[in-house]
């Protein structure tokens, strides 16, 4: 590990800061402009003028929008997100074990989905243009086709309704044994994987036959190296950097994407968090929940810049 | 077969090989081309047979068929190739994986594209060897080694830890024949090995092969399309056109009295008569002290580079890759604005950038490159593409502009029934005279000719010259012509600048500079050049001042 490399690095989390800045200030700006505001929405239609001005003091909402923003910004940097106005809970406490059940699905749906992709992407282009490499490919574009609700209650009827090996609701608790807790979010994380397989396996088998056109694979080839190990070994090293980037906007959408499968699930995670609240438009939470996803979006997105970056031998062993 | 029984000492042995592949012309239905007809041929073990001839006369097509491999779709519909007595077309699949890289390796005429980036040179050089079990990996890594030492590689102990890019183009073919050799194979097949090297650095890799030639007793096919070079390495020459056999014999038989017609042209040298005009008065475009870098860095391509061209000349910039050559057509084009120094045209100084500059000027400097098929538009007609600089530099439309076109068609001896084609459908040559045409119909004062003969085979390159030359005494026009190639320079230049690492090392009128006494770096470049004699890569190499800088 050189200078350059850790130079290129520093750079793209510098950048990544910036972003979520920017977001952030996005963020602020599009609740701010929404019609209404705290005051209102709490009080309701009701509301007296005096009662409205006294909750505006009370919440300082009377300060001008930049100093609410660093007040804002300020919180969240330091774990402070609010209160909940439809609850008056606070937020970063209600969340925490919300979105560490969003991290648990989508944890174990990017342990199954990630390899399955990739095995099934090597082994598309091991067959290319035959039926193995057609039946992979259609099979892998039928379930992303399919929405992820219809995915959902196919898989609700099969395996919970007909054979009942899962449970159709998806309720997890604090302190529930891990075996349990893995059977609970069968069906979701299966149906997760369905949704998010056939980018990340189509993208691999494309970034590979891409690499199989060039010189280095045809002297491989002419070593005698078996077509398998063509590909595993000099084909998919070269084909790595657009493969951790459908891999991590991938794992970005099993985090934040995942409403609807939450909903049908009815699984405690972020999205419902996020669905019942913008409902209720309750601003505080959906500010909290935006800043979140952006953050993780950011991040996955610049470890998938420096997976690239990392396997790139001319950086990595510069001259 | 009756005589299949291979005769002792016999190694390879082909039979009336035919390969075909299946073609998907635009807009017609797939058709199957024959690219081999019959050809036979009989290689002894340690003996070298050069297979000779231009792009497409089927020398790789069949170097490859000995180790039964066709590249993008290649098929090897009749024949037998015997290897050790064997019909290697008989073993299938798992047969080919068997013998390739064990008793047959290949040698790329890329290394730097051959080799995977992503591994370490030694990984890549024993991979073979550990795969057909024939050594440990520790015995393969000390064979590895001692080739390298071989090979006169720096480093040989501690090379094979580096990454191909981190090692230059001509220490990669030797690398990538250190990797062929390793697995001890009774054939080696050479593909172009020294092609992509500079001419300086081609004689070192050239005497390299050679040496681990003499010294392993392994035999090979040396594919080339350069006479001069397989006739300091090989025992025999195979001469091949079209995919049929031309001429077939002793490496001093097919150098000193050719049979063939086709042979003789081969041999042949193509100087074509050029006498020197002397330079006007006044240059028109006056390179003063120009320096340059890329990207603001402190490497400087060009150092204080000065040039001048006069009208209707030719100033012929030579070097080999890394000069800068390249770097100071784009400062003259105002691609890379020069961090000092400028040009003048017509005695008033150019914008230093490209933007700046009014289109009069644009349209008085035009460009031809090396690659034809890259520098046009695969979905434009040749009519469209010579039609362009009409459009944009003259405003000239319709039936006048078709006029024209025709005119220029008729320049570069090609007729107007090229008007609709697409330039997939023609050959390298004829891609070349349209981008010749192209930059013609700007009628500029200069033209930058980037090696354009260079992609191009002996015979249509000679072509291309031959038009550029006549063009110039038409036209009036003045060319700067990059090149690496010192007989080209002879055929077409007035004046010469030889570049080396960014700076002009000699300078002036054709006839002084290539007449001693020399400085080291033309002397080198000099010498490099093959010629057509047995023997001259050893004369060569004894008699030479520096070692080139690709070493």
């Amino acid at each position: 590990m050189s200078s350059p490399i850790v130079k290129l690095i520093a750079q793209r989390i510098a950048l990544g800061i910036v972003l979520l800045l920017a977001v952030s200030v996005l963020i602020f700006a599009g609740t701010q402009i929404l019609p209404g505001d705290v005051a209102q929405a709490i009080l309701g239609q009701s509301a007296t003028p005096e009662s409205l001005a006294n909750l505006r003091e009370q919440l300082g909402l009377n300060q001008p929008a930049y100093i609410r923003y660093f007040h804002w910004l300020g919180g969240a940097l330091t774990g402070d997100l609010g209160t909940a106005m439809s609850s008056g809970q606070d937020i970063a406490t209600s969340i925490k074990g919300r979105l560490w059940n969003t991290l648990f699905l989508a944890f174990w749906a990017a342990v199954v989905a990630v390899p399955l992709a990739i095995i099934l992407g090597l082994i598309a282009v091991r067959y290319r243009n035959g039926w193995v490499d057609k039946l992979i490919s259609g099979l892998a574009l039928a379930s992303t086709s399919f929405p992820e609700f219809f995915i959902g209650y196919v898989l609700v009827f099969f395996f919970a309704v007909k054979y009942q090996w899962f449970p159709a609701i998806s309720t997890v608790y604090d302190g529930m044994p891990f075996g349990e807790r893995m059977q609970a979010i069968a069906l979701p994380a299966g149906a997760l994987t369905l949704v998010v397989l056939a980018h990340m396996m189509r993208m691999t088998r494309a970034a590979i036959l891409n690499v199989m056109q060039s010189a280095y694979v045809e002297t491989a080839e002419l070593k005698g190296l078996s077509a398998f190990n063509v590909i595993r070994k000099h084909a998919f090293p070269n084909a790595i950097a657009p493969i951790i980037n459908v891999v991590m906007l991938n794992l970005a959408y099993l985090i934040v994407g995942v409403v609807v499968v939450e909903v049908i699930f009815v699984y405690p995670g972020m999205g419902q968090y996020l669905v019942d609240h913008v409902t209720k438009r309750d601003v505080p939470v959906v500010q909290a929940v935006g800043l979140i996803f952006a953050a993780v979006y950011i991040s996955l997105n610049i470890i998938a810049d420096i997976g690239a970056i990392v396997a790139n031998p001319r950086l990595r062993h510069p001259k | 077969m009756a005589d299949t029984k291979a005769k002792p000492g016999l190694l390879l042995d082909i039979r009336n090989l035919r390969i075909e592949a299946t073609v998907f012309p635009p807009g017609e239905a797939p058709k199957n081309i024959v690219l081999v007809h019959d050809v036979s041929l009989t290689l002894e073990k340690g003996k070298v047979l050069g297979l000779i001839g231009e792009s497409g006369a089927g020398k790789s097509t069949i170097g490859l068929s000995s180790m039964g491999y066709g590249r993008g779709g290649v098929r090897i519909t009749g024949g037998e190739v015997l290897l050790n007595g064997r019909d290697i077309l008989k073993g299938g699949k798992e047969g080919f994986r068997k013998l390739r890289g064990r008793e047959v390796c290949y040698v790329a005429q890329s290394a730097a594209a051959a080799f995977n980036p992503a591994h370490k040179l030694m990984d890549q050089v024993v991979e073979a060897t550990l795969l057909h079990g024939t050594a440990t990996r520790a015995e393969a890594e000390k064979r590895a080694i001692a080739l390298f030492k071989k090979l006169s590689l720096p480093n040989p102990e501690t090379i094979g830890e580096r990454f191909p890019h981190q090692v230059s183009g001509g220490q990669l073919q030797r690398v990538m024949t250190a990797m062929a050799l390793c697995s001890e194979p009774d054939l080696i097949v050479f593909d172009e090995p020294t092609t992509a090297l500079d001419v300086t650095t081609q004689i070192d890799v050239l005497a390299a092969i050679k040496d681990a030639i003499r010294d392993t007793h392994v035999a090979a096919l040396y594919i080339t399309h350069d006479l001069a070079v397989v006739a300091q390495v090989s025992d025999e020459i195979m001469v091949l056109r079209h995919g049929r056999l031309v001429e077939w014999g002793g490496t001093r038989q097919i150098i000193k009295e050719p049979r063939q017609e086709y042979t003789n042209a081969l041999v042949s040298v193509h100087e074509i008569e050029h006498a020197e005009q002397k330079p006007g008065a006044t240059p028109f475009l006056s390179v003063k002290n120009v320096t340059a870098a890329y990207g603001g860095s402190n490497v400087k391509v060009l150092k204080n580079v000065s040039v001048d061209i006069y009208p209707g000349q030719t100033l012929a910039v030579v070097g080999e890759s890394g000069s800068g050559k390249s770097t100071l057509a784009r400062a003259i084009t105002g691609l890379l604005p020069p961090e000092e120094g400028t040009v003048t045209f017509d005695g008033r100084p150019l914008a230093n950038r490209l933007a700046d500059r009014p289109k009069e000027d644009l349209r008085q400097l035009q460009m031809i490159y090396q690659m034809a098929d890259v520098a046009m538009n695969p979905r434009q007609t040749v009519g469209t593409i010579i039609g362009r600089p009409l459009e944009f530099y003259f405003g000239i439309r319709g039936r006048e502009r078709d006029k024209r076109v025709a005119e220029l068609l008729d320049e570069i001896e090609m007729g107007k029934g090229f008007l609709d084609r697409y330039p997939a459908e023609l050959s390298g040559g004829q891609k070349q005279r349209v981008c010749i045409a192209r930059s013609l119909a700007a009628k500029p004062k200069l033209i930058i000719c980037d090696e354009v003969t260079s992609a191009l085979d002996p015979l249509v390159a000679n072509g291309i010259l031959k038009l550029l030359l006549n063009l110039q005494q038409h036209e009036k026009v003045a060319y700067l012509f990059i090149t690496h190639d010192l007989a080209t320079v002879k055929s077409i230049a007035d004046s010469i600048a030889v570049m080396y690492r960014g700076e002009v090392v000699r300078y002036g009128a054709k006839s002084k500079v290539l007449t001693p006494p020399f400085d080291a770096y033309t002397d080198l470049l000099l010498s490099s050049v093959p010629e057509m004699e047995i023997g001259w890569l050893e004369k060569a190499i004894k008699g030479r001042r520096m070692a080139s800088a690709g070493n």
